[in-house]
């Protein structure tokens, strides 16, 4: 059974004003136990629609959405259940933490749960420490925190409710090269240790290439890709069409292949274009390796 | 979004209405107030009804729009028709039940009243809040209040307090629902439990939106000292505005309409209001 399943999932805004936007339509797709799955899109493609629809702050119009096997308006009731089940970062998280100290906003979600006084502090101080938040900063206020500091507590917060899905819309927006590289970094070990399946919305290819299993591609309100990396990147010149953007790597690889030179269409990633790249040379990866620190 | 204000929103359009000055839209919306609570008689208040259904013809606000408008008036409405049918009391009984009279009189204030208050509402919507923009409006009551700068009273900061006051209003608002979102996500119980309890839930979501607001203002003071804002001294407009023939007629209306009500109240028979 998959974690996520969207049956014909239609979403409209302002429905029956003269304001509607079709924000998504017919959308079906499952995302596996386990996985880490990027989602792009640009800019009102209908991506923030989707995540918001996984935990339920979003009713679709039609169609379903199956958390774990079963539809999450069967009983409406009991909606908040969903959201302890699905763990939804919004953009720019920090600017949710309220309590007066780090600690007590980490545990809002578990203590909304209605979980006993040991295990909130057990699970606290796991997301604080799967976020990267030194324990120093456990007791300071949340408005004392630097801002990727701010970021990860507000992580820690939803990691805190032990979710089976964790969903990111934009996780590393506006933080440096750094920021980015170790809060991905840690949601990737954290799904990855966890068995916590991660859904990551994101503009940055990059990112995407390298830290998720498995691609979809919204467009227009519509899903438009959906599979591997390599199955998704090596139809670059669709990408391109509809604005979207491919890794660096992967334009390397195309225009090599212009010139002659065809290492593949599924190249995503810097170390694997150096293995297709020594396999076109004939070479092993240490040699292609040796010959790039040597200059030659 | 989540939280729904039709009700003082501009509606785009270029009508006679939207094209006034703001100034005169000010005066007109004074007198037009002032004439509503002259009419005292059936005849007046037929002569008011005719002149709002005037002014949302002129104005081409779909009426859906100003319907939707007046929703949050259905209870205040209700509320006044109750109190008037069963406390007012007067001459002609039309029916007695046990310790409840009711007597024409209180039925007709209460249509009186409602007919009062929802033209009271479309009046000032109409040739106000749809058809003028914010910035026109603060322009406009700035503009007005413009003698009063020589006592001393500082009418330029006051309306910029309220343009960028109205500004924020839909930032602020899809902020909430944002904020909103976010601490449901983590399972906060939104509007459900005792009052005390409904009052703590509030506190995850107002924390983060003063912060927020804070926050905004310290940006929006820096980028508007960047752009070497500094008060209303020497100040002179992008656009001037500009009294036109048309304008001083659109006001003349409201000046006319008042005196035919006087004239209607005075000589023609019908119904009376009491007050």
């Amino acid at each position: 059974m998959s974690i996520v399943e969207l049956k014909d999932v239609n979403f409209v805004y302002g429905q029956g004003t003269p304001y509607e936007i079709n924000a998504l339509k017919n959308i079906n797709l499952t995302v596996e136990h386990g996985s880490i799955t990027g989602l792009i899109g640009h800019t009102g493609s209908g991506k923030s629609t989707l995540v918001q629809l996984l935990n339920g702050l979003l009713k679709p119009s039609s169609g379903q959405v199956l958390i774990d096997g079963t539809d999450i308006w069967a009983e409406p009731k009991k909606i908040r259940d969903i959201r302890f089940k699905v763990g939804l970062v919004m953009q720019y998280p920090e600017y949710q933490l309220f309590d007066e100290t780090v600690r007590d906003d980490i545990a809002f979600g578990p203590k909304n749960m209605g979980l006993d006084e040991e295990e909130i502090k057990k699970r606290v101080i796991e997301a604080a420490e799967f976020s990267g938040l030194d324990s120093a900063l456990l007791d300071k206020s949340p408005f004392d925190l630097s801002g990727g500091q701010k970021r990860r507590a507000a992580l820690a917060g939803v990691m805190a409710m032990n979710p089976k899905l964790l969903v990111l819309d934009e996780p590393a927006a506006g933080l440096d090269p750094r920021g980015r590289r170790e809060i991905l970094g840690r949601i990737r070990t954290y799904g990855r240790e966890s068995g916590t399946s991660v859904m990551i919305v994101s503009h940055s290819m990059e990112d995407m290439a390298k830290y998720c299993d498995r691609i979809l591609v919204m467009c227009g309100g519509q899903l438009m890709m959906e599979g591997t990396c390599a199955e998704v990147f090596s139809r670059y010149n669709e990408l391109i069409e509809v604005g979207l953007d491919v890794p660096q790597i992967t334009k390397i690889a195309a225009a090599l292949k212009k010139h002659g030179v065809d290492i593949g269409d599924d190249v995503y990633t810097v170390n694997f274009a150096l293995a297709r790249v020594a396999e076109f040379m004939g070479l092993s990866l240490d040699q292609i390796e040796g010959r790039l620190h040597h200059g030659s | 979004m989540a939280l729904d204000i039709s009700i003082g929103q501009y509606f785009e359009g270029s009508s006679v209405i939207h094209k006034a000055d703001p100034r005169v839209k000010l005066i007109s919306v004074i007198l037009y107030i002032t004439v509503i609570f002259l009419a005292k008689n059936m005849f007046s208040f037929a002569l008011l009804i005719l002149s709002a259904i005037a002014l949302i013809i002129i104005s081409r606000i779909p009426i859906k729009i100003i319907t939707k408008g007046m929703k949050p008036l259905i209870l205040i409405l209700v509320f006044t028709a109750i109190l008037n049918i069963f406390w007012l009391q007067g001459d002609t009984l039309v029916f007695e039940f046990g310790i409840i009279h009711i007597y024409l009189e209180g039925i007709m204030t209460a249509i009186f009243m409602i007919i009062r208050i929802t033209i009271l509402l479309i009046g000032t919507s109409v040739i106000l809040t749809y058809t003028t923009t914010p910035i026109a409006l603060t322009d406009g009551l700035e503009q007005l209040l413009e003698p009063l700068k020589k006592t001393k009273l500082p009418v330029h900061e006051f309306s910029m307090m309220m343009t960028i006051a109205l500004r924020f209003i839909p930032t602020l608002i899809e902020e909430t629902d944002k904020i909103m979102n976010a601490q449901k996500a983590r399972g906060a119980d939104i509007g459900s439990g005792g009052i005390m309890q409904r009052a703590k839930a509030l506190i995850p979501i107002l924390i983060p939106l003063f912060i927020s607001a804070f926050r905004r203002a310290d940006e929006l003071s820096t980028a508007m000292e960047c752009r070497c804002y500094r008060g209303g001294e020497g100040r002179t407009r992008m656009s001037k505005l500009k009294l036109r023939a048309g304008d001083v007629v659109f006001a003349g209306t409201f000046i006319v309409l008042g005196a035919l009500i006087i004239i209607i109240n005075i000589y023609a028979p019908g119904f009376n209001l009491a007050y």
